[in-house]
């Protein structure tokens, strides 16, 4: 079998998520990775691509069409590349999840999303209703398109010598354009693949709290920080912080909840983290229920405490 | 402009799922189905639009059993002015859900079909991005903010790194985030109003779409189940124990 890999890439490095994929790729066989992108941060990203280990081949699409990855851009190339493949991989990141489906559908094929696990070149484990429920399920469609789940794949390491192929783009479709992006910089890790998260809640009652009250921790554990949808709602830290089913999906080593409740749709997002740790006020708080370490009371109390004897 | 919004029946959010013991899927006999929270925003979002005077009318449809109909006289208790039932027994995928809504696209010609971004049962994330495929229509998926501008919609999206805004020729297909608006409730009269609504009872045949399944689900499975912990005293043991994990320097 043969597989395709859409690498994505940020300032001509490949996306920790894209190294979980390839090696859930490797499950199913020769590994050719997609670099679609604009100019001399695409050629640096096919190039630093096939130094990773597994990747037999590098395609790189250079159009100006796919600087900002647009659907509507760079599905067509996906598209017409899947004629030398049995199946198609993508990250199950904004990105990911925005093309695969497009391309999927172009070939008319139903698509697997968020795999977990690779049973055989057919089956594969996904989580469904909140991971409240594993499903094992088959496809029969000749080709497979899969969105895979970055944590429960380890990350591809280096040490490849893959060549780099140069194919042509598609160009732009001309349905849409890229007006602007607002992106949140931090120093900190990135949330999907730090090794601890901080992550706040409604409890924080406002963003200057949530500010001085999470980051000393998050920075003396080094971690990346997280927030519950509430939070987020209420505009205590920005949409790209929120764990959850319909958010990010984490499994660090530590996982610190402060101030939140639990939910479903929460726990959704951080029940595979290796250690949790839970600080809230109420102890019949769901979140008690998957926390392997507890401690009631309040917040503003336990988290500056915390910090300073860490 | 005429806007199509697809909603889905979905299991409420507030209901926790439960395995079904023989392993074949989810146990819905007696829960409390509602519409898909993502739906509700997107019909929020239309009616906005038709508030601002961006849109004309609305047409909510739903795929699914006979009792999609309470969710989609939801919709039209909400403000939608008419509804269309393709009316199935049994469940369809994502890929037949979108072959589905293209053909009402092609009948009905509609300048956006909102959609949500996901349904909180299947969490499949891919209808929307599938008819924007069949459709050959631009897609802003995952949206925040949507406004209409001439011939043109610009859509605001909730990205991993951020916010993206992207522009797209209309006739073109959204998705709904969380943050896009907060869903109003029906008042009474709107209730007793939206009864009178039309209806259409369509079936999958009447668009000559073929929506047998390609996934076969071989078994549905509980997720490991974690082991509750430990409470701890004070913020000392805390210390101690987040010291011997070892991942801090
Ligand atoms: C379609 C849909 C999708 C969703 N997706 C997500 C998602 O991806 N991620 C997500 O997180 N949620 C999601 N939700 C929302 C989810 O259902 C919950 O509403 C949300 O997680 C609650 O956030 P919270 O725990 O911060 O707030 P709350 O539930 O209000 O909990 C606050 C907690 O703080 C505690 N507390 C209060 N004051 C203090 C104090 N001083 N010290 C210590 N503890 C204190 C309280 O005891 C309480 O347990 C979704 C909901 C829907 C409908
Ligand atoms: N059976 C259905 N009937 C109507 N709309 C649907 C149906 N299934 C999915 N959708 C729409 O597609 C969105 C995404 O669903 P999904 O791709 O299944 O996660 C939903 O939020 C709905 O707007």
């Amino acid at each position: 079998m043969s597989v395709l890999v859409l690498v994505e890439h940020e300032s001509g490095v490949p996306r920790d998520a894209s190294l979980s994929t390839i090696t859930a790729a490797q499950k199913l066989g020769e590994v050719h990775a997609l670099v679609a992108g604009s100019g001399a941060e695409a050629k640096q990203a096919a190039d630093a691509t096939a130094k990773i280990a597994g990747v037999a081949k590098v395609l790189l699409a250079d159009d100006a069409g796919y600087e900002h990855m647009l659907a509507e851009n760079v599905a067509p190339l996906v598209a017409g590349l899947a004629g030398g493949y049995d199946a198609l991989l993508f990250n199950a990141t904004s990105v990911g999840k925005n093309v695969a489906p497009r391309v999927a559908a172009m070939l008319d094929v139903m698509q697997i999303s968020d795999v977990l696990s690779i049973e055989s070149a057919d089956t594969f484990t996904r989580p469904i209703y909140a991971g409240n429920a594993i499903a094992t399920v088959k496809s029969s469609d000749a080709k497979k398109v899969l969105t895979v789940r970055g944590t429960a794949f380890a990350k591809a390491g280096t040490g490849g010598s893959a060549s780099v192929e140069a194919v042509a783009g598609t160009g732009d479709a001309g349905l849409s354009s890229f007006v602007g992006a607002e992106t949140s910089k931090s120093e900190r890790p990135e949330l999907t693949s730090a090794k601890v998260v901080v992550s706040g809640g409604r409890a924080l009652g406002s963003s200057e709290d949530f500010h001085r009250v999470i980051d000393p921790l998050a920075d003396k554990l080094g971690a990346a920080v997280g927030a519950s949808r509430a939070a987020v709602d209420a505009g205590y830290a920005p949409n790209d912080y929120q764990v959850g089913q319909t958010g990010k999906i984490v499994a660090p080593e530590l996982y610190v909840a402060v101030g939140i409740s639990g939910a479903i749709q929460h726990l959704a997002g951080m029940k595979d983290s290796k250690t949790i740790v839970a600080i809230n006020k109420d102890e019949d708080a769901p979140i008690f229920q998957v926390a392997d370490l507890g401690l009631v009371g309040d917040l503003f109390q336990i988290v500056p405490e915390l910090t300073a004897k860490l | 402009m005429k806007i199509l919004v697809p909603v889905k029946r979905v299991i409420d959010y507030n209901v926790k799922p439960r395995v079904k013991m023989d392993g074949t899927g989810v146990d819905l006999t007696n829960v409390k189905m509602s519409m898909n929270p993502f739906d509700e925003i997107a019909v929020e979002e239309a009616i906005r639009l038709r508030e601002k005077g961006a849109a004309s009318e609305i047409v909510v449809v739903s795929v699914g059993p006979q009792k999609a109909q309470d969710t989609l006289r939801t919709a039209l208790a909400m403000g939608a002015d008419r509804a269309i039932l393709i009316l199935s027994e049994q469940e369809v995928e994502p890929l037949g859900v979108a072959k589905l809504l293209k053909a009402v696209m092609d009948e009905e010609q509609p300048g956006i079909v909102l959609l949500g971004k996901q349904a909180i049962d299947d969490d499949s994330n891919q209808t929307g991005q599938m008819l924007a495929a069949l459709s050959g229509r631009p897609q802003g998926t995952f949206a925040s903010k949507v406004e209409v501008k001439g011939d043109k919609v610009e859509v605001t999206r909730e990205v991993d790194g951020g916010l993206e805004t992207v522009s797209l020729t209309l006739p073109a297909i959204v998705t709904t985030d969380l943050r896009l608006n907060e869903p109003r409730y029906a008042s009474l009269p709107n209730i007793m109003k939206a009864k009178t609504k039309p209806m259409a009872t369509k079936s999958p045949a009447d668009y000559g779409v073929d929506i047998a399944p390609r996934l076969t689900i071989l078994k549905v499975e509980e997720p490991a189940k974690r082991q509750a912990g430990v409470k701890l005293g004070s913020v000392d043991e805390l210390v101690a124990k987040i010291k011997d994990l070892g991942v801090v320097a």
